[in-house]
């Protein structure tokens, strides 16, 4: 089973301060690490591997040093990755990502499944996975919790749907976004770092790319502009709501007309 | 000798600290006759809560006029029976004293309560970028607690214990008087350290209400190493070698594949990695990712050198809570796997600290018992549990006392003391006798005299 597992590069704090004045994070400074949800795709992948068979490739989009997390990804047991880079790709939002993602990934090679974190800590849309899906034509499921057997070139997986859990079966090739916490991932190699090669990273750019439109990329190929960004205001203000998830959006809603803001 | 406490007694302490902070009878919970030490329990004839340093003095004259015997309690989660109060009479609770202060950001200092439990003074040092370093593993001690029992934890290697973080302390005498002990110096030569005799005296010297801690600047990188060991043997001789490579992480911490199974079990979590037989966690820390990484290199580099399978890199928040939060559930882990146990925490010259983990598997195996262990090996002190498992009482308390006897007398053979960091109390006493002999031993009656002449503060521990 061929896997190609989609990772992020983000901001290693949780704590990352907003510039007032200009709207950008600030980065400097900011170690950054592999995207948390990641981890759990990526330890789901090696385990796959190791029960089928295999091999695991990453890919992620991002500057340059975004091949850091290629390289953490091979600490962990991935065979190797590429990055997508490009200045044409900046400032893209979710579709635009998902649209280069699956450009890139159609140049990376073929893959049995291709595997997403559920969402990343910076971006938190939890869209992209699904998105790169549509783009590949690929079936998709989201909030894997476990891939429970392999019949018939199907994948017989658990995913949560909130308060119900679902039995699935996804015929490969397929796109799954797991969910937060359904393995403990492994930790990086010190021994396989020391042995990294630099052939084990590849680069992709525009140039590579089967669809050369610029506009379809970065910011121009964004449905969505981001005007501002800011620091959200700080309120203390706490109000549980308690009850079923159909008692608590009753709750909010009520919440929200009372105090005029719909 | 002590006075049987009356309603009278009741009513005083109850005009002292106010009716609702005066329990007796029926209305004290269980859990205060005893602490983390299994065998061993007292009910109070008073539980009084106090919320400061005048109420203490109050209650400390009037227990002194009346002969009252006084044992103070912090979070109950000491391991040697210390908290105890074995004799009745008042047991005084600091928890609700559990107020920070003052932060000094010119002498770097922070002045703490004595009921501040260690993760919250943890967390509010982060949070103003400092670190408090002494790290024991259970975080939800009281900072009292700590300073009586001279608490080590984790960091020890590079940065020592509670005592060298301890600047000053405000302290009630046994009769009342109130003392302020040492300051916010650096340096101190100014007559015997009253205050270092006060640090890890559990209790029967005299009550600490208020404490002066040093601070660190907060080391902004911290990245840590699991380096898994195919055996036990090359893993623990692997630690002498480590503290010969002059790089000092701040932890060196050895542990079992066994016990981390336990600890997988009690927190129902999978740790990142148990496919090998015994493991070495190690943390580096500084201000500059080039500098920790030179370490941790050098580290990495001898631990394959010698022996390791691989070398872990424990290097993001996730990462660091999942081997960290095993690691701090290794007692409670343990003691979920067995049906009763004791411990032994004692310490070693740190180039000892295989020779004595060998000596206590040769031990397990000759006496047919299960002696899981774990334990800060860079700085020698080790944490080994004699678990009962199924054994019948006498046959226990028979093989604990051989085990314990066989244990100490090593220890003390290879240069060790009795207790690294949980203190004496009531549990160890015999042991450190055993060890000390009759003039240390007399030297230290000889200060609790001086201090506590009637002997009303946590009588029948330590020396008593």
């Amino acid at each position: 089973m061929n896997i190609l597992v989609c990772i992020k590069q983000v901001p290693g704090s949780s704590q990352v301060e907003v510039d007032p004045v200009t709207g950008v994070l600030k980065r400097d400074g900011v170690k950054s690490k592999m995207n948390p949800y990641d981890l759990y795709a990526l330890e789901l992948a090696l385990a796959l591997t190791e029960r089928y068979g295999g091999t695991v490739e990453t890919i992620t989009m991002g500057p340059p040093q975004a091949a850091a997390v290629i390289e953490e990804a091979i600490c962990m047991g991935a065979s190797g990755g590429t990055v997508i880079t490009d200045r044409k790709f900046a400032g893209a939002d979710v579709l635009a990502t998902a649209y280069t993602l699956s450009q890139g990934i159609k140049k990376a090679g073929n893959y049995d499944l291709i595997l997403c974190g559920k969402q990343t800590t910076d971006g938190d849309t939890a869209q992209v996975g699904a998105e790169v899906a549509e783009f590949l034509g690929l079936p998709n499921a989201a909030n894997v919790r476990a891939v429970n057997a392999l019949e018939d070139g199907k994948l017989i997986l658990t995913a949560s749907l909130d308060d119900l859990v679902v039995d699935l079966a996804v015929k490969m090739p397929c796109l799954l976004s797991t969910d937060g916490d359904i393995n403990s991932p492994r930790l990086p190699s010190y021994k396989v770092k020391r042995q990294i090669k630099s052939d084990m990273v590849r680069y992709i750019t525009f140039a590579d790319l089967d669809d050369q439109n610029a506009d379809h990329y970065g910011l121009s190929g964004s449905a969505t502009q981001v005007e501002r960004i800011f620091p959200p205001e700080k309120n203390t203000e706490k109000r549980v709501l308690a009850g079923s998830a159909a008692e608590q959006t009753d709750g909010l809603f009520a919440l929200i007309r009372d105090r005029k803001l719909i | 000798m002590y006075k049987q406490m009356t309603q009278n007694d009741i009513l005083a302490l109850r005009a002292i600290v106010g009716e609702e902070n005066v329990l007796c009878g029926e209305a004290i919970s269980p859990d205060y006759a005893h602490d983390e030490l299994g065998g061993i329990e007292r009910m109070p004839d008073a539980l009084v809560r106090v919320h400061t340093t005048e109420e203490i003095s109050a209650v400390m004259k009037y227990a002194w006029a009346q002969t009252i015997p006084v044992t103070v309690r912090g979070s109950g989660t000491g391991l040697v029976g210390a908290a105890v109060p074995l004799e009745g009479g008042i047991l005084l609770e600091t928890t609700k004293m559990n107020r920070i202060l003052e932060l000094d950001r010119d002498n770097l200092t922070v002045t703490v309560q004595p009921g501040v439990l260690l993760m919250e003074l943890a967390a509010f040092a982060e949070e103003n970028d400092f670190l408090y370093p002494p790290d024991p593993g259970e975080k939800s001690a009281t900072i009292g607690g700590n300073i009586s029992t001279n608490a080590g934890g984790m960091r020890a290697v590079k940065y020592g214990v509670t005592r060298d973080y301890v600047r000053a302390l405000t302290v009630v005498m046994p009769d009342g008087e109130i003392l302020t002990l040492g300051g916010k110096v650096a340096k101190n030569s100014s007559g015997y350290s009253l205050k270092d005799l006060v640090i890890g005296s559990e209790g029967t010297l005299c009550i600490i209400t208020e404490a002066v801690l040093k601070l660190v600047p907060l080391p902004k990188i911290s990245v840590s190493l699991l380096v898994p060991f195919p055996d036990q043997k090359t893993a623990i001789e692997a630690v002498p070698q480590i503290a010969r490579a002059k790089v000092t992480p701040t932890a060196i911490e050895y542990m079992s594949r066994d016990t981390i199974l336990f600890a997988e079990e009690y927190l129902g979590r999978r740790f990142p990695d148990t496919r090998h037989d015994a493991y070495i966690l190690l943390t580096f820390d500084g201000n500059t990712e080039a500098q920790v990484e030179a370490d941790l290199q050098v580290v990495a580099d001898l631990c394959l050198e010698i022996g390791a399978v691989d070398a872990y890199l424990v290097d993001t928040e996730e990462r660091r809570k999942a081997v960290w939060s095993a690691r701090g559930a290794f007692l409670e882990a343990i003691k979920a796997s067995t049906t009763e146990m004791d411990e032994c925490d004692v310490v070693v010259p740190v180039n000892q600290v295989d020779e004595f983990i060998k000596f206590t598997h040769a031990l397990a195996e000759e006496l047919h018992i299960r002696i899981p262990s774990f334990g800060h090996a860079g700085d020698g002190n080790l944490h080994i549990y004699i678990c009962r498992d199924d054994l019948e009482q006498s046959a226990w308390e028979r093989t604990l006392a051989v085990c314990f006897d066989r244990m100490y007398q090593k220890a003390a053979e290879l240069g060790g003391l009795v207790s690294g960091e949980h203190g004496i109390g009531y549990a160890k006493k015999g042991y450190l006798h055993a060890q000390y002999g009759e003039r240390p031993i007399a030297l230290m009656r000889g200060i609790k005299d001086v201090f506590d002449p009637k002997h009303i503060l946590n009588p029948g521990k330590v020396i008593g």
